[in-house]
């Protein structure tokens, strides 16, 4: 056996102690390989239940006609003829714009706001680390329930949110709708969801830039670097591998996004807003096109399991350098 | 306080510290909005200009408990006076209460699963993660990322399959589906950030537990899970806020007895527009996780990035 635990002399000899016979633990316990497959084998076997099992069936699913709201109606194979479908749907190219409207505003906004907060707060002002709880308080919180109130917020004329910017724009809070207007409703999802994920982005950056040892800084001080300089050649370089980690996880989840949106515009107006999760719960729970919509679910998996592995492949050459 | 050329000057903390109390400020007043639209009036609530000072009033929570109806004046005459405070307040509506309302009974679900499926994950995940962490498991690497990679399905792309695996097994709106399905969606996150949690306990712990006669079971219960024990909780911790929050699965795949709290609260608003309910609903389901933030946001960093930060 080639486990860890062959290497214990040392800790033996340290203890002054003498092992009398390696082969007695064996005789006495399970062996360390059964230990282990005991340990894993649930937390496989579930993950298997209720992802691995329910992606094959997707797959399957998605070669036919069937639909889960006519059980006993006959299922045809129809091979490749949804994706086919899906990928010249007007509809569907309609929802992955505005996904990537969503996703390009949302990453540049929250890097930018998340970055200079994290910035700031490594200048270690007093009280920095309740400033910073209550910061990522929004984060934490409920995705569709706090989406459902900012519809409040989001309304003309009563809605606090109309009525900041009105009173300091001078614009009247009644006259315009931010979840109402094709024009400004992508832009409401886009600030609902920078205010709640832009803890996010900070925090990683934050631990970034905790992790760059003062003695570089004291280097380029020595050098008399200017303050401009040491940010673009020690401060972002070092921290990019931790920013770039945060933008993979703020981009998986976003492409994902469903809850928050659902709430907030459901989709509307028309269908500005419809992100390709809610398109797709549309297909599949409204319009109960089962076989179309696992398609649909399959091109999602692999377009975000595509980028992301394209995406790591960045990070680990950035984290070499 | 030493001299030291890396320590920000008193003018760099100054503005800092102030840039970044606006932004708290800023982020906070939607949350501080909801607690307080769940204590003003219907009337109150809509209100123009919006109202930063007003009576506060129950009404709000009153409302989001029970289900009342409205009655003629002759029939609340014949019924004689209120007999308690919240028959009182519905009372000025020409409203009688005719029994509690669902919220009490989804919010309960919301605990119970909530508690259920972190039980479950924080369970199985600690066992898994400890072999992760002490044995040689063959194709390791590969393993640890097959459970990582089950977090990038959309949520409403597993949910079809879900949804007829359930109506076929008759898991379909029970605990025990929902149980089963957060355990699953929490274990990959718990693996993760528990492996690194044991990596960090020295081995020669159990090294020295195994001469003394311990088996493995024992050296791992008696020696590695009490050191462990800080990073389970926040492990559960995260797994609880999670399953708390879920909505997607929620919302598809429950409709009554096993309802969670999420999906529910958007449909107080029904017809009536009543938003201080909505708000109060609201501010009882957000509280718990903000004061859990506050108290315990030390060990929180390590869960928000995955296990992929440190510290």
């Amino acid at each position: 056996m080639t486990d860890k635990t062959t290497d214990r002399t040392p800790a033996a000899a340290r203890l002054g102690r003498e092992i009398t016979t390696p082969l007695g633990r064996g005789i006495k316990g399970l062996s360390d390989r059964a230990v282990a497959w005991i340990f894993i084998a649930p937390t496989i076997f579930l993950l298997l239940a209720v992802n691995i099992f329910p992606l094959i069936w997707t797959i399957r699913l998605s070669l036919t006609n069937y639909r889960a709201n006519r059980t006993n109606a006959e299922v045809d194979w129809v091979g490749l003829r949804n994706y086919e479908r899906i990928l010249t749907d007007p509809d569907i190219w309609n929802s992955m714009q505005a996904t990537a409207h969503f996703l390009v505003w949302t990453l540049s906004l929250q890097v930018l706001i998340g970055f200079s907060l994290a910035y700031l707060i490594n200048k270690k002002f007093k009280g920095n680390d309740l400033w910073t709880t209550i910061i990522v308080l929004p984060m934490m919180l409920s995705p569709a329930v706090v989406g459902n109130f900012w519809t409040f917020l989001y309304q003309p004329q009563i809605g606090l949110f109309n009525y900041v910017v009105g009173f300091l724009s001078g614009v009247d809070p009644s006259s315009f709708s931010m979840i109402g207007d094709v024009a400004l409703a992508p832009w409401a999802i886009v600030i609902v969801d920078t205010w709640m994920w832009t803890p996010f982005v900070m925090l990683i950056c934050l631990a970034g830039l905790r992790s760059i040892p003062d003695s570089i800084y004291e280097a380029a001080e020595c050098d008399r670097a200017s303050a401009w300089r040491q940010f673009w050649t020690i401060t972002l370089p070092m921290a990019l591998p931790f920013l770039m980690l945060a933008v993979l996880f703020r981009g998986i989840e976003n492409f994902k996004m469903f809850d928050l949106v659902v709430q907030l515009t459901g989709g509307g107006p028309g269908s500005v807003t419809e992100l390709t999760s809610i398109n797709l719960k549309r297909e599949a729970f409204e319009k109960w096109r089962t076989g179309y919509a696992s398609a649909y679910g399959v091109i999602l998996f692999v377009t975000v399991f595509g980028l992301a592995s394209i995406y790591v492949k960045a990070l680990n050459k950035v984290k070499e350098r | 306080m030493s001299f030291s050329v890396t320590e920000p000057t008193r003018i760099e903390k100054w503005v800092a510290g102030v840039l970044v109390v606006v932004y708290a400020v800023v982020t906070l007043l939607p949350l501080i909005w909801i607690i307080g639209t769940g204590f003003k009036s219907p009337s109150d609530a809509i209100a123009y200009p919006p109202k930063v000072v007003f009576d506060p009033t129950l009404e709000g929570y009153v409302n989001l408990f029970t289900s009342r109806a409205r009655l003629t004046p002759d029939a609340l005459e014949e019924l004689g006076p209120p007999e308690t405070w919240y028959d009182r307040i519905t009372r000025q509506y020409d409203m009688v209460i005719t029994g509690p309302s669902l919220y009490g009974e989804r919010f309960l679900n919301s605990v119970f699963i909530g508690f259920g499926s972190t039980f479950l994950s924080v369970f199985l995940g600690t066992l898994a993660a400890y072999a992760f962490s002490r044995f040689k498991v063959p194709l390791k690497d590969d393993l640890m990322f097959f459970i990582l990679s089950t977090r990038m399905m959309p949520p409403i792309a597993v949910a079809i399959p879900i949804f007829l695996m359930f109506r076929q097994l008759g898991l379909s709106d029970t605990h025990l589906g929902m149980i089963l399905l957060y355990t699953a969606v929490n274990l990959s996150l718990s693996v993760w950030l528990l492996k690194g949690f044991i990596d960090e306990i020295p081995v020669e712990y159990e090294e020295a537990a195994l001469i003394d006669g311990y088996t493995r079971f024992q050296a791992f219960y008696k020696v590695v899970l009490p050191q462990a024990t800080t990073g389970i909780a926040s492990t559960a911790i995260f797994c609880l806020i999670f399953a708390w929050n879920e909505y997607a699965f929620a919302v598809l795949l429950t409709s009554g007895t096993a309802q969670t709290a999420p999906p529910f609260i958007p449909t107080i608003i029904g017809v009536g527009k009543d938003w201080p309910a909505v708000a109060a609903g609201a501010t009882l389901f957000l509280l718990p996780v903000m004061v859990f933030t506050i108290l315990l946001r030390k060990h929180l960093l390590r869960g928000i990035t995955f296990g992929a930060v440190r510290k």
